[in-house]
C-alpha cells in the first residue's frame, strides 16, 4: 500500500511540477510584469487608438471565423460519419492539413494565390476586392488555421451516439431537419462547444498566417497578437504585457463560459 | 391494419439479407418473426418500418403500398432492442416527442403522456432522465413513446433482448396483455422460440433470408414444414432419416420389431422433468424426456441397455431450406395436436 501511495504522490508532484514550470510560471510572470508598475501604462497602451483597433479586429476575426467553421465543422462531421463515401478518408486527412502545416506557410500560400502576381489577383482587382493587407485576407487566414477543431471534436461524439436515436425520431414522424435540431445537435452539443472554444482560442491567438497576409499595419490591419509583437519590438513592455493579458483573459472567458454552461446543465 | 410483404429482397454487399420474402400479417394480430441471427428477421421488420429500403418487392400497410413512403410518414411505432431513448430528454419529453412533432397543444400532450405513462406504469417517473431508469423501465418508456402517436402498426425489434431473464418474462406477459387491450397490429422479432410461442398468436420462422414456415405455435410444433423448423421450434432427435421429439420417445425394457437398442449414458433430473441421454448402436446420441414417475417405474441406471420406441417420426424429403413461400403448413397425416405440446415447449 505504502509503495503505491508513494508512487502516486511522486506522479502527482511530477505532473504538477511540469504544469507549473512550463505553463503557469511563464503566464503568471506576464500577469506580474503587467501590473508591476501599476495599471496605468498597460491600460494606456490598450486604450490607445491602435490598441483599440487591434482589439476590434481580433473580435471581428472571431465573429466571422468561429460561426463559419462551426457550421462547416458540424456539416463536415455529419457527412464523414453518417454518409459512407469512398473519398471520406481523404477528406478526413485533408481537414487535418492546417494542423500539420506551419501557419507561416499557410500565410505564404494565401499570398501566392491572392498577391500581386497571384492566380486570382486579376479577377479580384477587376472586382475591386482587396484581399491582401486588408480584412478579407486576415479572415481567410483565420478560417484556414482554425478549420479542423469543430470537425475533430464532433466526429467522435457523432460516432459514439450512433444512429438509433435519430431513427427513433424518424419513426415518430420527425423529418431530417427536425431530427437534426431536436436529437442530433443536443446529443453532440458538448463536442461542438469544445470545438468552438478551441476554434475561438486559435483565432484569438493566431499570429503567423495573419502576420504574413495582413502586413501588420498599425491601426489598420493589426490584430492583438500582432499589436503585442509591435509593442515588444518598440520596447513598450507594459503595452506588450497589457495586450497579452487582455488576450489571455479573452481566451479564459470563453473557456469559463463553456464550463459554467455545462455546470448549470449538469446541476 | 393488416401488413403484407410481397417478394421482399435486400442485399448488403455480398450478404443476401432477404431473399424473396412474403408474409401476411392479419389486422390486430400479434405476430413473431422468429429465427437465428442473420436470418433476416430484423431487416424485414426495418423494411416494414421504412428504416431500410428494399432492393425488390413491396410492403403494404392496410392494402396501401408504402414502399416509397419515407419512414416518418408511415405511422409505425418502432421499439429498438437498445431502447434508443433520447438521453437529453426526460421520460415525459421522450413520450411527448411524436406529439410535439405533430404540433399538439400543450394541455392535450400532457394528458396523453400521463395516460400512457400510467399504462406502462411509469407515471411517478415522468421527470427522470433515461440514465436514471432500469433497463425494463427504459423499454416501457420506449413503448409508451411509440404508442403515443397512435401508430397503425407496432414493430418491436428484439425488445427484450437486452434485459435479464426475470424482467424479460414479466414484460412478455405485460406485452401480451397490452396487446389484448389495444389490438394494434404488432410484429415482434425474437430469436427465442419460447418467447415467440409465449407472446405471439402467429409465428413466422425465418432462416437465411427466407421464410421457412408460418402458422400458429401448435402448427409449427406439430406440423413443421422442414428439418429447420422442426429443430428450431422445440427440441428434436435425429433417428436415421427421421426426426422425433424427445417427449415422444418411449423407453421400454423388452425389445419388439419397432424398438431400437440403446445404452443409458446420463440421467439429468430437472425437477419434474427428467432428461435421459442414450447412445445408439451406431454411435449416435439421442435423448428422451421422461417424468419422474416414469423414471422411477423403469429404474434406469447409467450403462443399462434399454430399448427405445419412437412415437411420431417425421422425415423431410429434399433440402431443408427449399421451402421459400412459407405460406401453407403441410399437414402430417400421422401427427395430431396433443396436450403435451405447450408443456414441452
Amino acid at each position: 500500500m505504502s509503495g503505491t501511495a508513494t508512487s502516486r504522490w511522486g506522479l502527482r508532484v511530477l505532473g504538477l511540477g511540469y504544469v507549473l514550470l512550463l505553463l503557469l510560471l511563464p503566464l503568471g510572470l506576464i500577469f506580474f510584469k503587467t501590473f508591476e508598475h501599476g495599471i496605468a501604462a498597460p491600460l494606456d497602451a490598450i486604450t490607445s487608438p491602435d490598441g483599440l483597433n487591434a482589439l476590434k479586429l481580433t473580435l471581428l476575426m472571431v465573429a466571422i471565423a468561429v460561426p463559419l467553421n462551426t457550421v462547416f465543422g458540424i456539416g463536415c462531421a455529419l457527412l464523414l460519419v453518417r454518409h459512407k463515401w469512398w473519398a471520406n478518408p481523404f477528406i478526413d486527412a485533408i481537414i487535418n492539413l492546417p494542423f500539420a502545416i506551419s501557419p507561416v506557410v499557410i500565410g505564404l500560400s494565401l499570398f501566392l494565390l491572392y498577391g500581386t502576381t497571384g492566380w486570382l489577383e486579376p479577377a479580384l482587382a477587376e472586382a475591386g476586392i482587396k484581399v491582401l493587407f486588408s480584412v478579407p485576407g486576415m479572415v481567410l487566414a483565420s478560417v484556414f488555421v482554425s478549420l479542423p477543431f469543430v470537425v475533430r471534436e464532433t466526429v467522435p461524439v457523432l460516432q459514439e451516439i450512433g444512429t438509433e436515436q435519430e431513427q427513433a425520431a424518424s419513426t415518430l414522424g420527425a423529418n431530417a431537419w427536425q431530427t437534426f435540431w431536436r436529437i442530433t445537435l443536443p446529443a453532440i452539443r458538448w463536442g461542438v462547444a469544445y470545438g468552438v472554444v478551441l476554434t475561438t482560442a486559435r483565432v484569438l491567438g493566431e499570429f503567423g498566417a495573419v502576420s504574413v497576409v495582413s502586413g501588420s499595419i498599425s491601426g489598420q490591419t493589426q490584430t492583438l497578437p500582432l499589436f503585442v509583437e509591435k509593442q515588444y519590438q518598440n520596447f513598450n513592455l507594459p503595452g506588450a504585457f497589457g495586450a497579452s493579458v487582455l488576450l489571455a483573459l479573452l481566451a479564459l472567458t470563453t473557456l469559463l463560459a463553456m464550463n459554467l454552461l455545462k455546470r448549470k446543465e449538469d446541476a | 391494419m393488416g401488413i403484407s410483404v410481397e417478394g421482399a429482397s435486400k442485399r448488403f454487399g455480398d450478404f443476401q439479407a432477404l431473399n424473396d420474402v412474403s408474409i401476411e400479417v392479419p389486422n390486430g394480430s400479434l405476430t413473431a418473426l422468429l429465427g437465428p441471427s442473420g436470418s433476416g428477421k430484423s431487416t424485414l421488420l426495418r423494411a416494414i418500418a421504412g428504416l431500410e429500403t428494399l432492393d425488390g418487392g413491396r410492403v403494404l400497410i392496410d392494402d396501401e403500398d408504402v414502399s416509397k413512403k419515407p419512414v416518418q410518414k408511415r405511422e409505425v411505432g418502432f421499439v429498438f432492442q437498445h431502447y434508443a431513448a433520447f438521453k437529453h430528454m426526460t421520460v415525459f419529453e421522450n413520450v411527448a416527442f411524436g406529439l410535439k412533432i405533430r404540433k399538439w397543444d400543450k394541455t392535450k400532450i400532457s394528458a396523453r403522456v400521463h395516460e400512457l405513462l400510467r399504462l406502462v406504469q411509469l407515471d411517478g417517473l415522468a421527470g427522470r432522465y433515461p440514465s436514471q431508469l432500469s433497463g425494463g423501465q427504459r423499454q416501457r418508456m420506449a413503448l409508451a413513446r411509440a404508442l403515443a402517436v397512435e401508430p397503425q402498426v407496432l414493430l418491436l425489434d428484439e425488445p427484450f433482448g437486452a434485459l435479464d431473464a426475470k424482467v424479460r418474462k414479466d414484460l412478455r406477459t405485460w406485452l401480451r396483455r397490452l396487446h389484448d387491450e389495444m389490438h394494434v397490429t404488432t410484429i415482434f422479432v425474437t430469436h427465442d422460440q419460447e418467447e415467440a410461442m409465449d407472446v405471439a398468436g402467429q409465428l413466422v420462422v425465418m432462416n437465411e433470408g427466407r421464410v421457412e414456415q408460418s402458422g400458429s405455435a401448435d402448427d409449427l410444433y406439430d406440423h413443421p414444414a422442414n428439418e429447420f423448423v422442426m429443430s428450431f421450434v422445440g427440441e428434436v432427435n435425429r433417428l436415421g432419416d427421421g426426426f422425433v421429439r424427445p417427449h415422444d420417445m418411449d423407453v421400454v425394457l423388452d425389445p419388439d420389431e419397432r424398438t431400437e437398442e440403446a445404452m443409458v449414458q446420463r440421467i439429468v433430473a430437472l425437477g419434474f422433468e427428467i432428461r435421459v441421454e442414450f447412445v445408439l448402436a451406431d454411435g449416435s446420441e439421442v435423448w428422451a424426456q421422461l417424468t419422474r414417475t416414469e423414471l422411477q417405474k423403469l429404474e434406469l441406471r447409467q450403462g443399462q441397455i434399454v430399448y427405445l420406441r419412437p412415437g411420431t417420426t417425421k422425415s423431410f424429403s429434399g433440402d431443408s431450406s427449399s421451402n421459400g413461400d412459407g405460406a401453407s403448413t403441410p399437414r402430417d397425416p400421422q401427427g395430431g395436436g396433443d396436450a403435451e405440446v405447450s408443456a414441452a415447449a
